[in-house]
This record gives structure tokens, sequence and C-alpha cells, in this order.
């Protein structure tokens, strides 16, 4: 029954749009691109760039686009939903812009196959499937190291989302260079399985401050912990997805930025164009999809000076955040001397490298 | 295992105030309920609270003022559900769900200027003598004022109830109206203040939220507290003391499982997670497996004078 309606509202669908397509080809038509997010535009961080970047592209493209947007829509069962609606509503392009929206993307797309789609952060491709990512590690290799040597508790708190590979690559990739300016450093992370609950959020920064941590690093959306941090005082934090510098020069010293505008425009682009393939594509510091907010004055000088030379040696490809000798926790070897971890590894990665405490809950 | 770092004193503070929001929610929540009104709408005029009290407190520079007038706005906005529902007979689950959509998204209307400012925050209160004990000291008396107005609120409500000639007209509201009107008691009335105290709490609980516990102002920062609230006041079988419980209970194993994930406890971390929402439905079993459950008769049903 539900099939049935839903196959007849499709052919519905499809029929009024060839027959509105037709006569001009569906030339003058705007290109309709469709936005699914995971919080709310005003969360400050994730999805806030997401939809930054496609304001962007309404600028760019004037009356040749018509962009619509979904915010809030939870991960799973009903994102497919939204994403269904927003295809019958005549969507060209659509972008997913949460992990979690990976399967229902997926299923989506088969149904639509003159829709074209874009999922940021999964690994499922297909035919009408793109899948787009920022290199979010390079940035975390910066604030490993600002952190390592910025704290004197020695110990620095981690608020994690959920445990997929992209979370666990920023810790890793933090964790990693954290110790390599500071031996002596302990990481506490909090899973908090949430993307974006500010009180939670709040609540997670203030058990990692009163258990000791003197510099907060999150991977959850919204300012919540940068408010924790500053009311505590003496804590450092690090812009999130955004630039967070409101919350500059103290408790935020600096930040990774995720710019989307730039692929989003050259996506929309090629839809245009009639050029749109399904891409994989994984950009870094050096392309400009992650950027570093400045690094404020509550850096000393010389750790500042050093994890700018990190950030260029990151962006002209000299350095490789997962560079090897590096041990997986269990004590085996993942990297030999001199090795950089191949994109697969990172891609699905499930284990911390060795020397971080606790197990990634699966 | 080293759970030493995690300091007792500090953790019972946290909670404190992790559960000060839903507690507030859920006391004003109660209290309709107990008129005979089912208000869905909890989250809506948490957040509408949330939203008014930080922009007042933003613009005025007085947290003190931030609240009151997020207890009013939380208020006049229930009143709508309270005209709607009441006068109207429209359906109370229908309109709740209504008044919580409306909520939401007027709130990210009147907070778009306010984001990532910063408000001033409620100063903790220095308590002679009590404040200077020293474990119990700063566990419990170094908050700041809502705190204390939460528990205070949570004694005059149960105190309302249970002792006063208006507490059982509301509550013989809540049981049968049709009884409590041939009494010749004002149903309507009796039930739109319930709504309005209501209304006025759960506006108080989301300007916690915004100038006390987060603080700043964040597009649908209460994220599901107004449904938890509504949850521990069937969790507390609608009596008050018993939602201090339900709400100090949630928000101290919210923030003892995080404590424990930070101090590196060998516990997975999945139970951890669940445990708040696992403890509330173990609660719940065990409540109903006792057969008493204590819901108003009326609750929900619509009343019109001429029934």
């Amino acid at each position: 029954m539900n099939r049935r309606t839903l196959l007849s509202t499709v052919a519905a669908a499809t029929l009024v749009t060839a027959t509105l397509g037709t006569p001009a080809a569906a030339q003058d038509d705007p290109v309709k691109v469709g936005f699914i997010y995971v919080g709310p535009i005003g969360d400050g961080g994730w999805t806030y760039e997401h939809n930054k970047a496609r304001l962007a592209v309404e600028e760019h493209f004037g009356d040749k686009v018509e962009t619509v947007y979904q915010e809030s829509v939870p991960e799973g069962a009903d994102a497919e939903r939204a994403i269904t609606q927003m295809a019958l509503s005549g969507a060209d392009l659509i972008f997913t812009t949460s992990f979690g929206y990976m399967d229902p993307t997926v299923n989506v797309a088969a149904k639509f196959p003159d829709v074209k789609f874009e999922h940021a952060t999964g690994f499922k491709r297909a035919d009408n499937v793109a899948v787009y990512s920022a290199r979010f590690y390079e940035g975390r290799a910066i604030q490993g190291h600002i952190a390592g040597k910025m704290t004197e508790t020695n110990k620095i708190g981690y608020i994690a989302s959920f445990p997929i590979p992209e979370v666990i690559r920023g810790i890793n990739s933090a964790y990693i260079h954290a110790k390599k300016a500071n031996p002596d450093v302990e990481f506490s992370i909090i899973w908090a399985y949430t993307w974006f609950d500010p009180a939670k959020e709040s609540d997670a920064a203030r058990a990692l401050i009163e258990n000791g941590a003197d510099v907060i690093l999150q991977h959850t959306d919204s300012t919540a912990p940068q408010a924790a941090a500053q009311e505590a005082g003496d804590v450092i934090t690090f812009g999130q997805a955004s630039d967070m510098a409101e919350y500059a020069p103290m408790p935020r010293v600096s930040s990774i930025i995720d710019d989307w505008a730039p692929y989003y425009i050259q996506r929309v682009e090629a839809v245009i164009d009639g050029t749109w393939e399904s891409t994989d594509t994984w950009d870094g510091i050096g392309p400009g999809m992650v950027g570093i907010g400045e690094i404020s004055d509550a850096v000393p000088e010389d750790v500042k000076a050093e994890a700018l030379a990190l950030k260029d040696s990151i962006a002209n490809g000299e350095y490789h955040p997962f560079t090897g000798p590096l041990n997986k926790q269990d004590g085996t070897v993942w990297l030999a001397e001199g090795e950089t971890a191949p994109d697969g590894d990172l891609l699905g990665m499930d284990f911390y490298v060795e020397g971080l405490s606790g197990d990634i809950p699966n | 295992m080293d759970l030493s770092s995690i300091n007792p004193a500090l953790l019972i503070a946290s909670i404190m105030i992790s559960a000060t929001p839903i507690l507030l929610a859920a006391l004003g929540e109660m209290v309709v309920e107990k008129a005979g009104v089912l208000n869905l709408g909890v989250e809506g005029m948490m957040i509408t609270g949330a939203v008014v009290g930080f922009a007042t407190a933003v613009s005025t520079g007085s947290p003190t003022l931030g609240f009151m007038a997020a207890a009013l706005a939380s208020a006049v906005l229930s009143l709508s559900f309270g005209l709607l529902t009441q006068v109207m007979l429209s359906n109370q689950v229908a309109t709740g769900l209504g008044l919580t959509l409306v909520g939401l998204g007027l709130s990210s209307l009147i907070g778009k200027p306010y984001e990532g400012m910063k408000s001033p925050t409620l100063p903790k209160l220095d308590i002679p003598l009590l404040g200077d004990i020293p474990v119990l000291g700063r566990m419990l008396f170094s908050h700041d004022a809502m705190v204390y107005i939460s528990l205070l609120l949570v004694l005059a409500v149960w105190a309302f109830l249970k002792y006063t000639r208006a507490g059982l007209i509301l509550r013989a509201v809540g049981e049968s109206h049709d009884a409590a009107h041939a009494l010749g008691y004002k149903v309507v009335r009796i039930r739109l203040m319930a709504i309005f105290f209501g209304g006025a709490c759960a506006g108080l609980g989301g300007a916690y939220l915004s100038l006390v516990r987060v603080p700043q102002w964040t597009e649908g920062m209460t994220s599901g507290a107004g449904w938890i609230a509504l949850a521990i006041v069937v969790f507390a079988s609608w009596r008050a003391g018993r939602v201090l419980i339900g709400a100090y209970l949630f928000g101290g194993v919210t923030v003892l499982q995080l404590n424990l994930q930070a101090a590196g406890a060998r516990v997975p971390v999945e139970i951890l997670s669940m445990s708040p929402y696992l403890i509330t439905i173990l609660v719940l079993v065990i409540i109903s497996a006792r057969g008493v459950h204590g819901a108003p008769a009326s609750l929900g049903r619509p009343f019109h004078a001429s029934s």
C-alpha cells in the first residue's frame, strides 16, 4: 500500500516535471539545490558553516540557482523522509551534510537517478552520489601541538561526538602532536553521543575541567563548551568547524574553520554545465577546505610560530600528520619509520594510537 | 580505574546545576497536570524562556530581570495554549505539540541577533557560615539564587497542594472537573491559572539554561529538556517531592556518567550514555508494577460547563 502510494506519487511528480520541463528544455529554470542540516543554522559551528556556504552559492549564481534547506534533521530513518521530500520537490542537487545521512542518502539516490546527491564525510558512493569531506585531522594536528605546549596540568579534555572514523582520526591526530610537544600529556575523552546539545556539551566540558583538564578540544557543534571554559577561567579551547571568534582571545586560542563555499560553488557549476560526476573529494589545509583560525595572543609567540610552521608544512605537503613510526593502542605496528598513512586506513580508522587510554565504543 | 580525580563536592555542585532547569519545568508541568490539563508544549515554553531571558539580561545587564521576563513571556505564551484548549476546546495534545513548534520557531527568530553574545550571569551566593563549612559549603551552599529558589518552589508547591484550600480545589478540578463545577468552582479559570504558573516555571527553567548552565544563547539549545521534564512528571507520579528526586536523579546520572568518562572509568561508554534513560525507565517500571500511578482522573479531558 505504502509503496504503491509512493510510486504513484513519484510517477505523478515525474510527469508534472516532464510536462512543465519540456517547453523551455529546463534551460531557464534555476537549478534547485537542497541542503540537509543536522543542527540549526544558528549553532555557531558545523551547520552554520554549511549554511554560510549555501549563501555563498546563492550570491555567486544569483538567479541561476534556487536553494532550499531543512535544518535539525535527525540522523536515521527520518532523514530518508526529509531527503525524499526534497528530491520530490524538484531539487537537482542535494547536499546531505552529516555522516549519519549516509545510508538514507544512498537509499533515496537509488530512487531518484536523475537527482544528484553529495554526502559529506561518508564513504558510500553511487553513480549519482558523490562524497566530500575535509581533512580536519590536519587542523587537529595543529591544535594538538598548541594544546601540548599550553597545558599545565598535562591533562587535555576531548569532547567526542560519535565513534566514527572522522572523530577517531581527530583524536589520534591531536594526541600524536600533543604528545610530541609534551611527552607527559594525557587525554580524557568523553563520548557525548550527540552532535548538538548545548547543555550536555557544557556539562561535558565542566566534567573534564573538574577532572583536571585545562585544555578542551571539542568535536561537537555548538559553542557551549567555550562558554563553560570561559566561566572556569584558566582553560583554553579551540573553535570547532567555525571560527567561534567571539570567544577569542581566551578561552578560544585558535580554531578549525570549514570552508565549503568553493566546493559547493564548483559542484553547482558542474550541474549547470552538465559535467557533474560522482566524485570523491577529500581536501585539507592546502586547497583551503580546512582553515586555521587566527591564533590568539594568549598563545606565546614561539608556540604560535611553531604551530604556523606546522600548518605550512602540512599545507605544502611536506609533512603528513600521520607519519610513522606509529603503533596502535595495543602496541602492534601501524606505520613504520617514515611511512605515511594511506587514505584507506584513515577513512576506516577504528583504533586509537599507542598511548591513548580507554576503549572506543562501538 | 582511577576515580580519585572526581571531586565529590564539585560533582554534587554540578548535579544541582544540571538538574535545576528540568526541575523547574517539571514542577510547573506537574501543577498543570494536577489541574487536569496536559500541556505538551513544555519544550516550546522553555526555549522561549531561554531566549527572552537571555535577550533581556543582555539588554538590561540584569540576570534577575532576565529571569522575570522569561517567566512572564513563557507564561503569556502558555496562555495562548490555555485559551485554545480551555475556551475553544481544542485538542490538548495537538495544541501542546503546536506550542512546542511555535516556541522553537519564535525563539530562533528572537534569538538571531543574540547569537554569540555574552550575558551577565547570576552571581554565586556567598552564604555566611554555611558557605564556609569545608566540603559541604562548596557542595551545597555556594550556588546561585535560582538553585535555592527552585528548591523552595518545590516545598511551596508541595505545601500548597497538600495543606491549602486552594490546593485542594486545584486537585479537585484535576480529579473530576464535573464535580468541581457542580460545587461552583470556576474550572476554566483555575486551569488557566495553573497553565500560567506552568508556563512561568518552564520559562524560568529555560532561562536557567541560557543564563547559568550553558550560559549563552544557541538556537534549539533546550534540545529535548522539555520532554524529559514531561517524563519526570509521570516518573514522580504527580508528587512535588518525587519531581525533585526525579530531576536530581536524571541530572545526577547524566553528570555522573560524563564524570566517569572524564576520569577514565573502565565501564563501556554505551552503558554510561544510556544510563540516565535506563534508570528512568527502570524506576517507571517499578512504580507501575506497584500499581499506584496517581494520574489525575480528568487529565487531558476537555471541559465545558454545558456538558
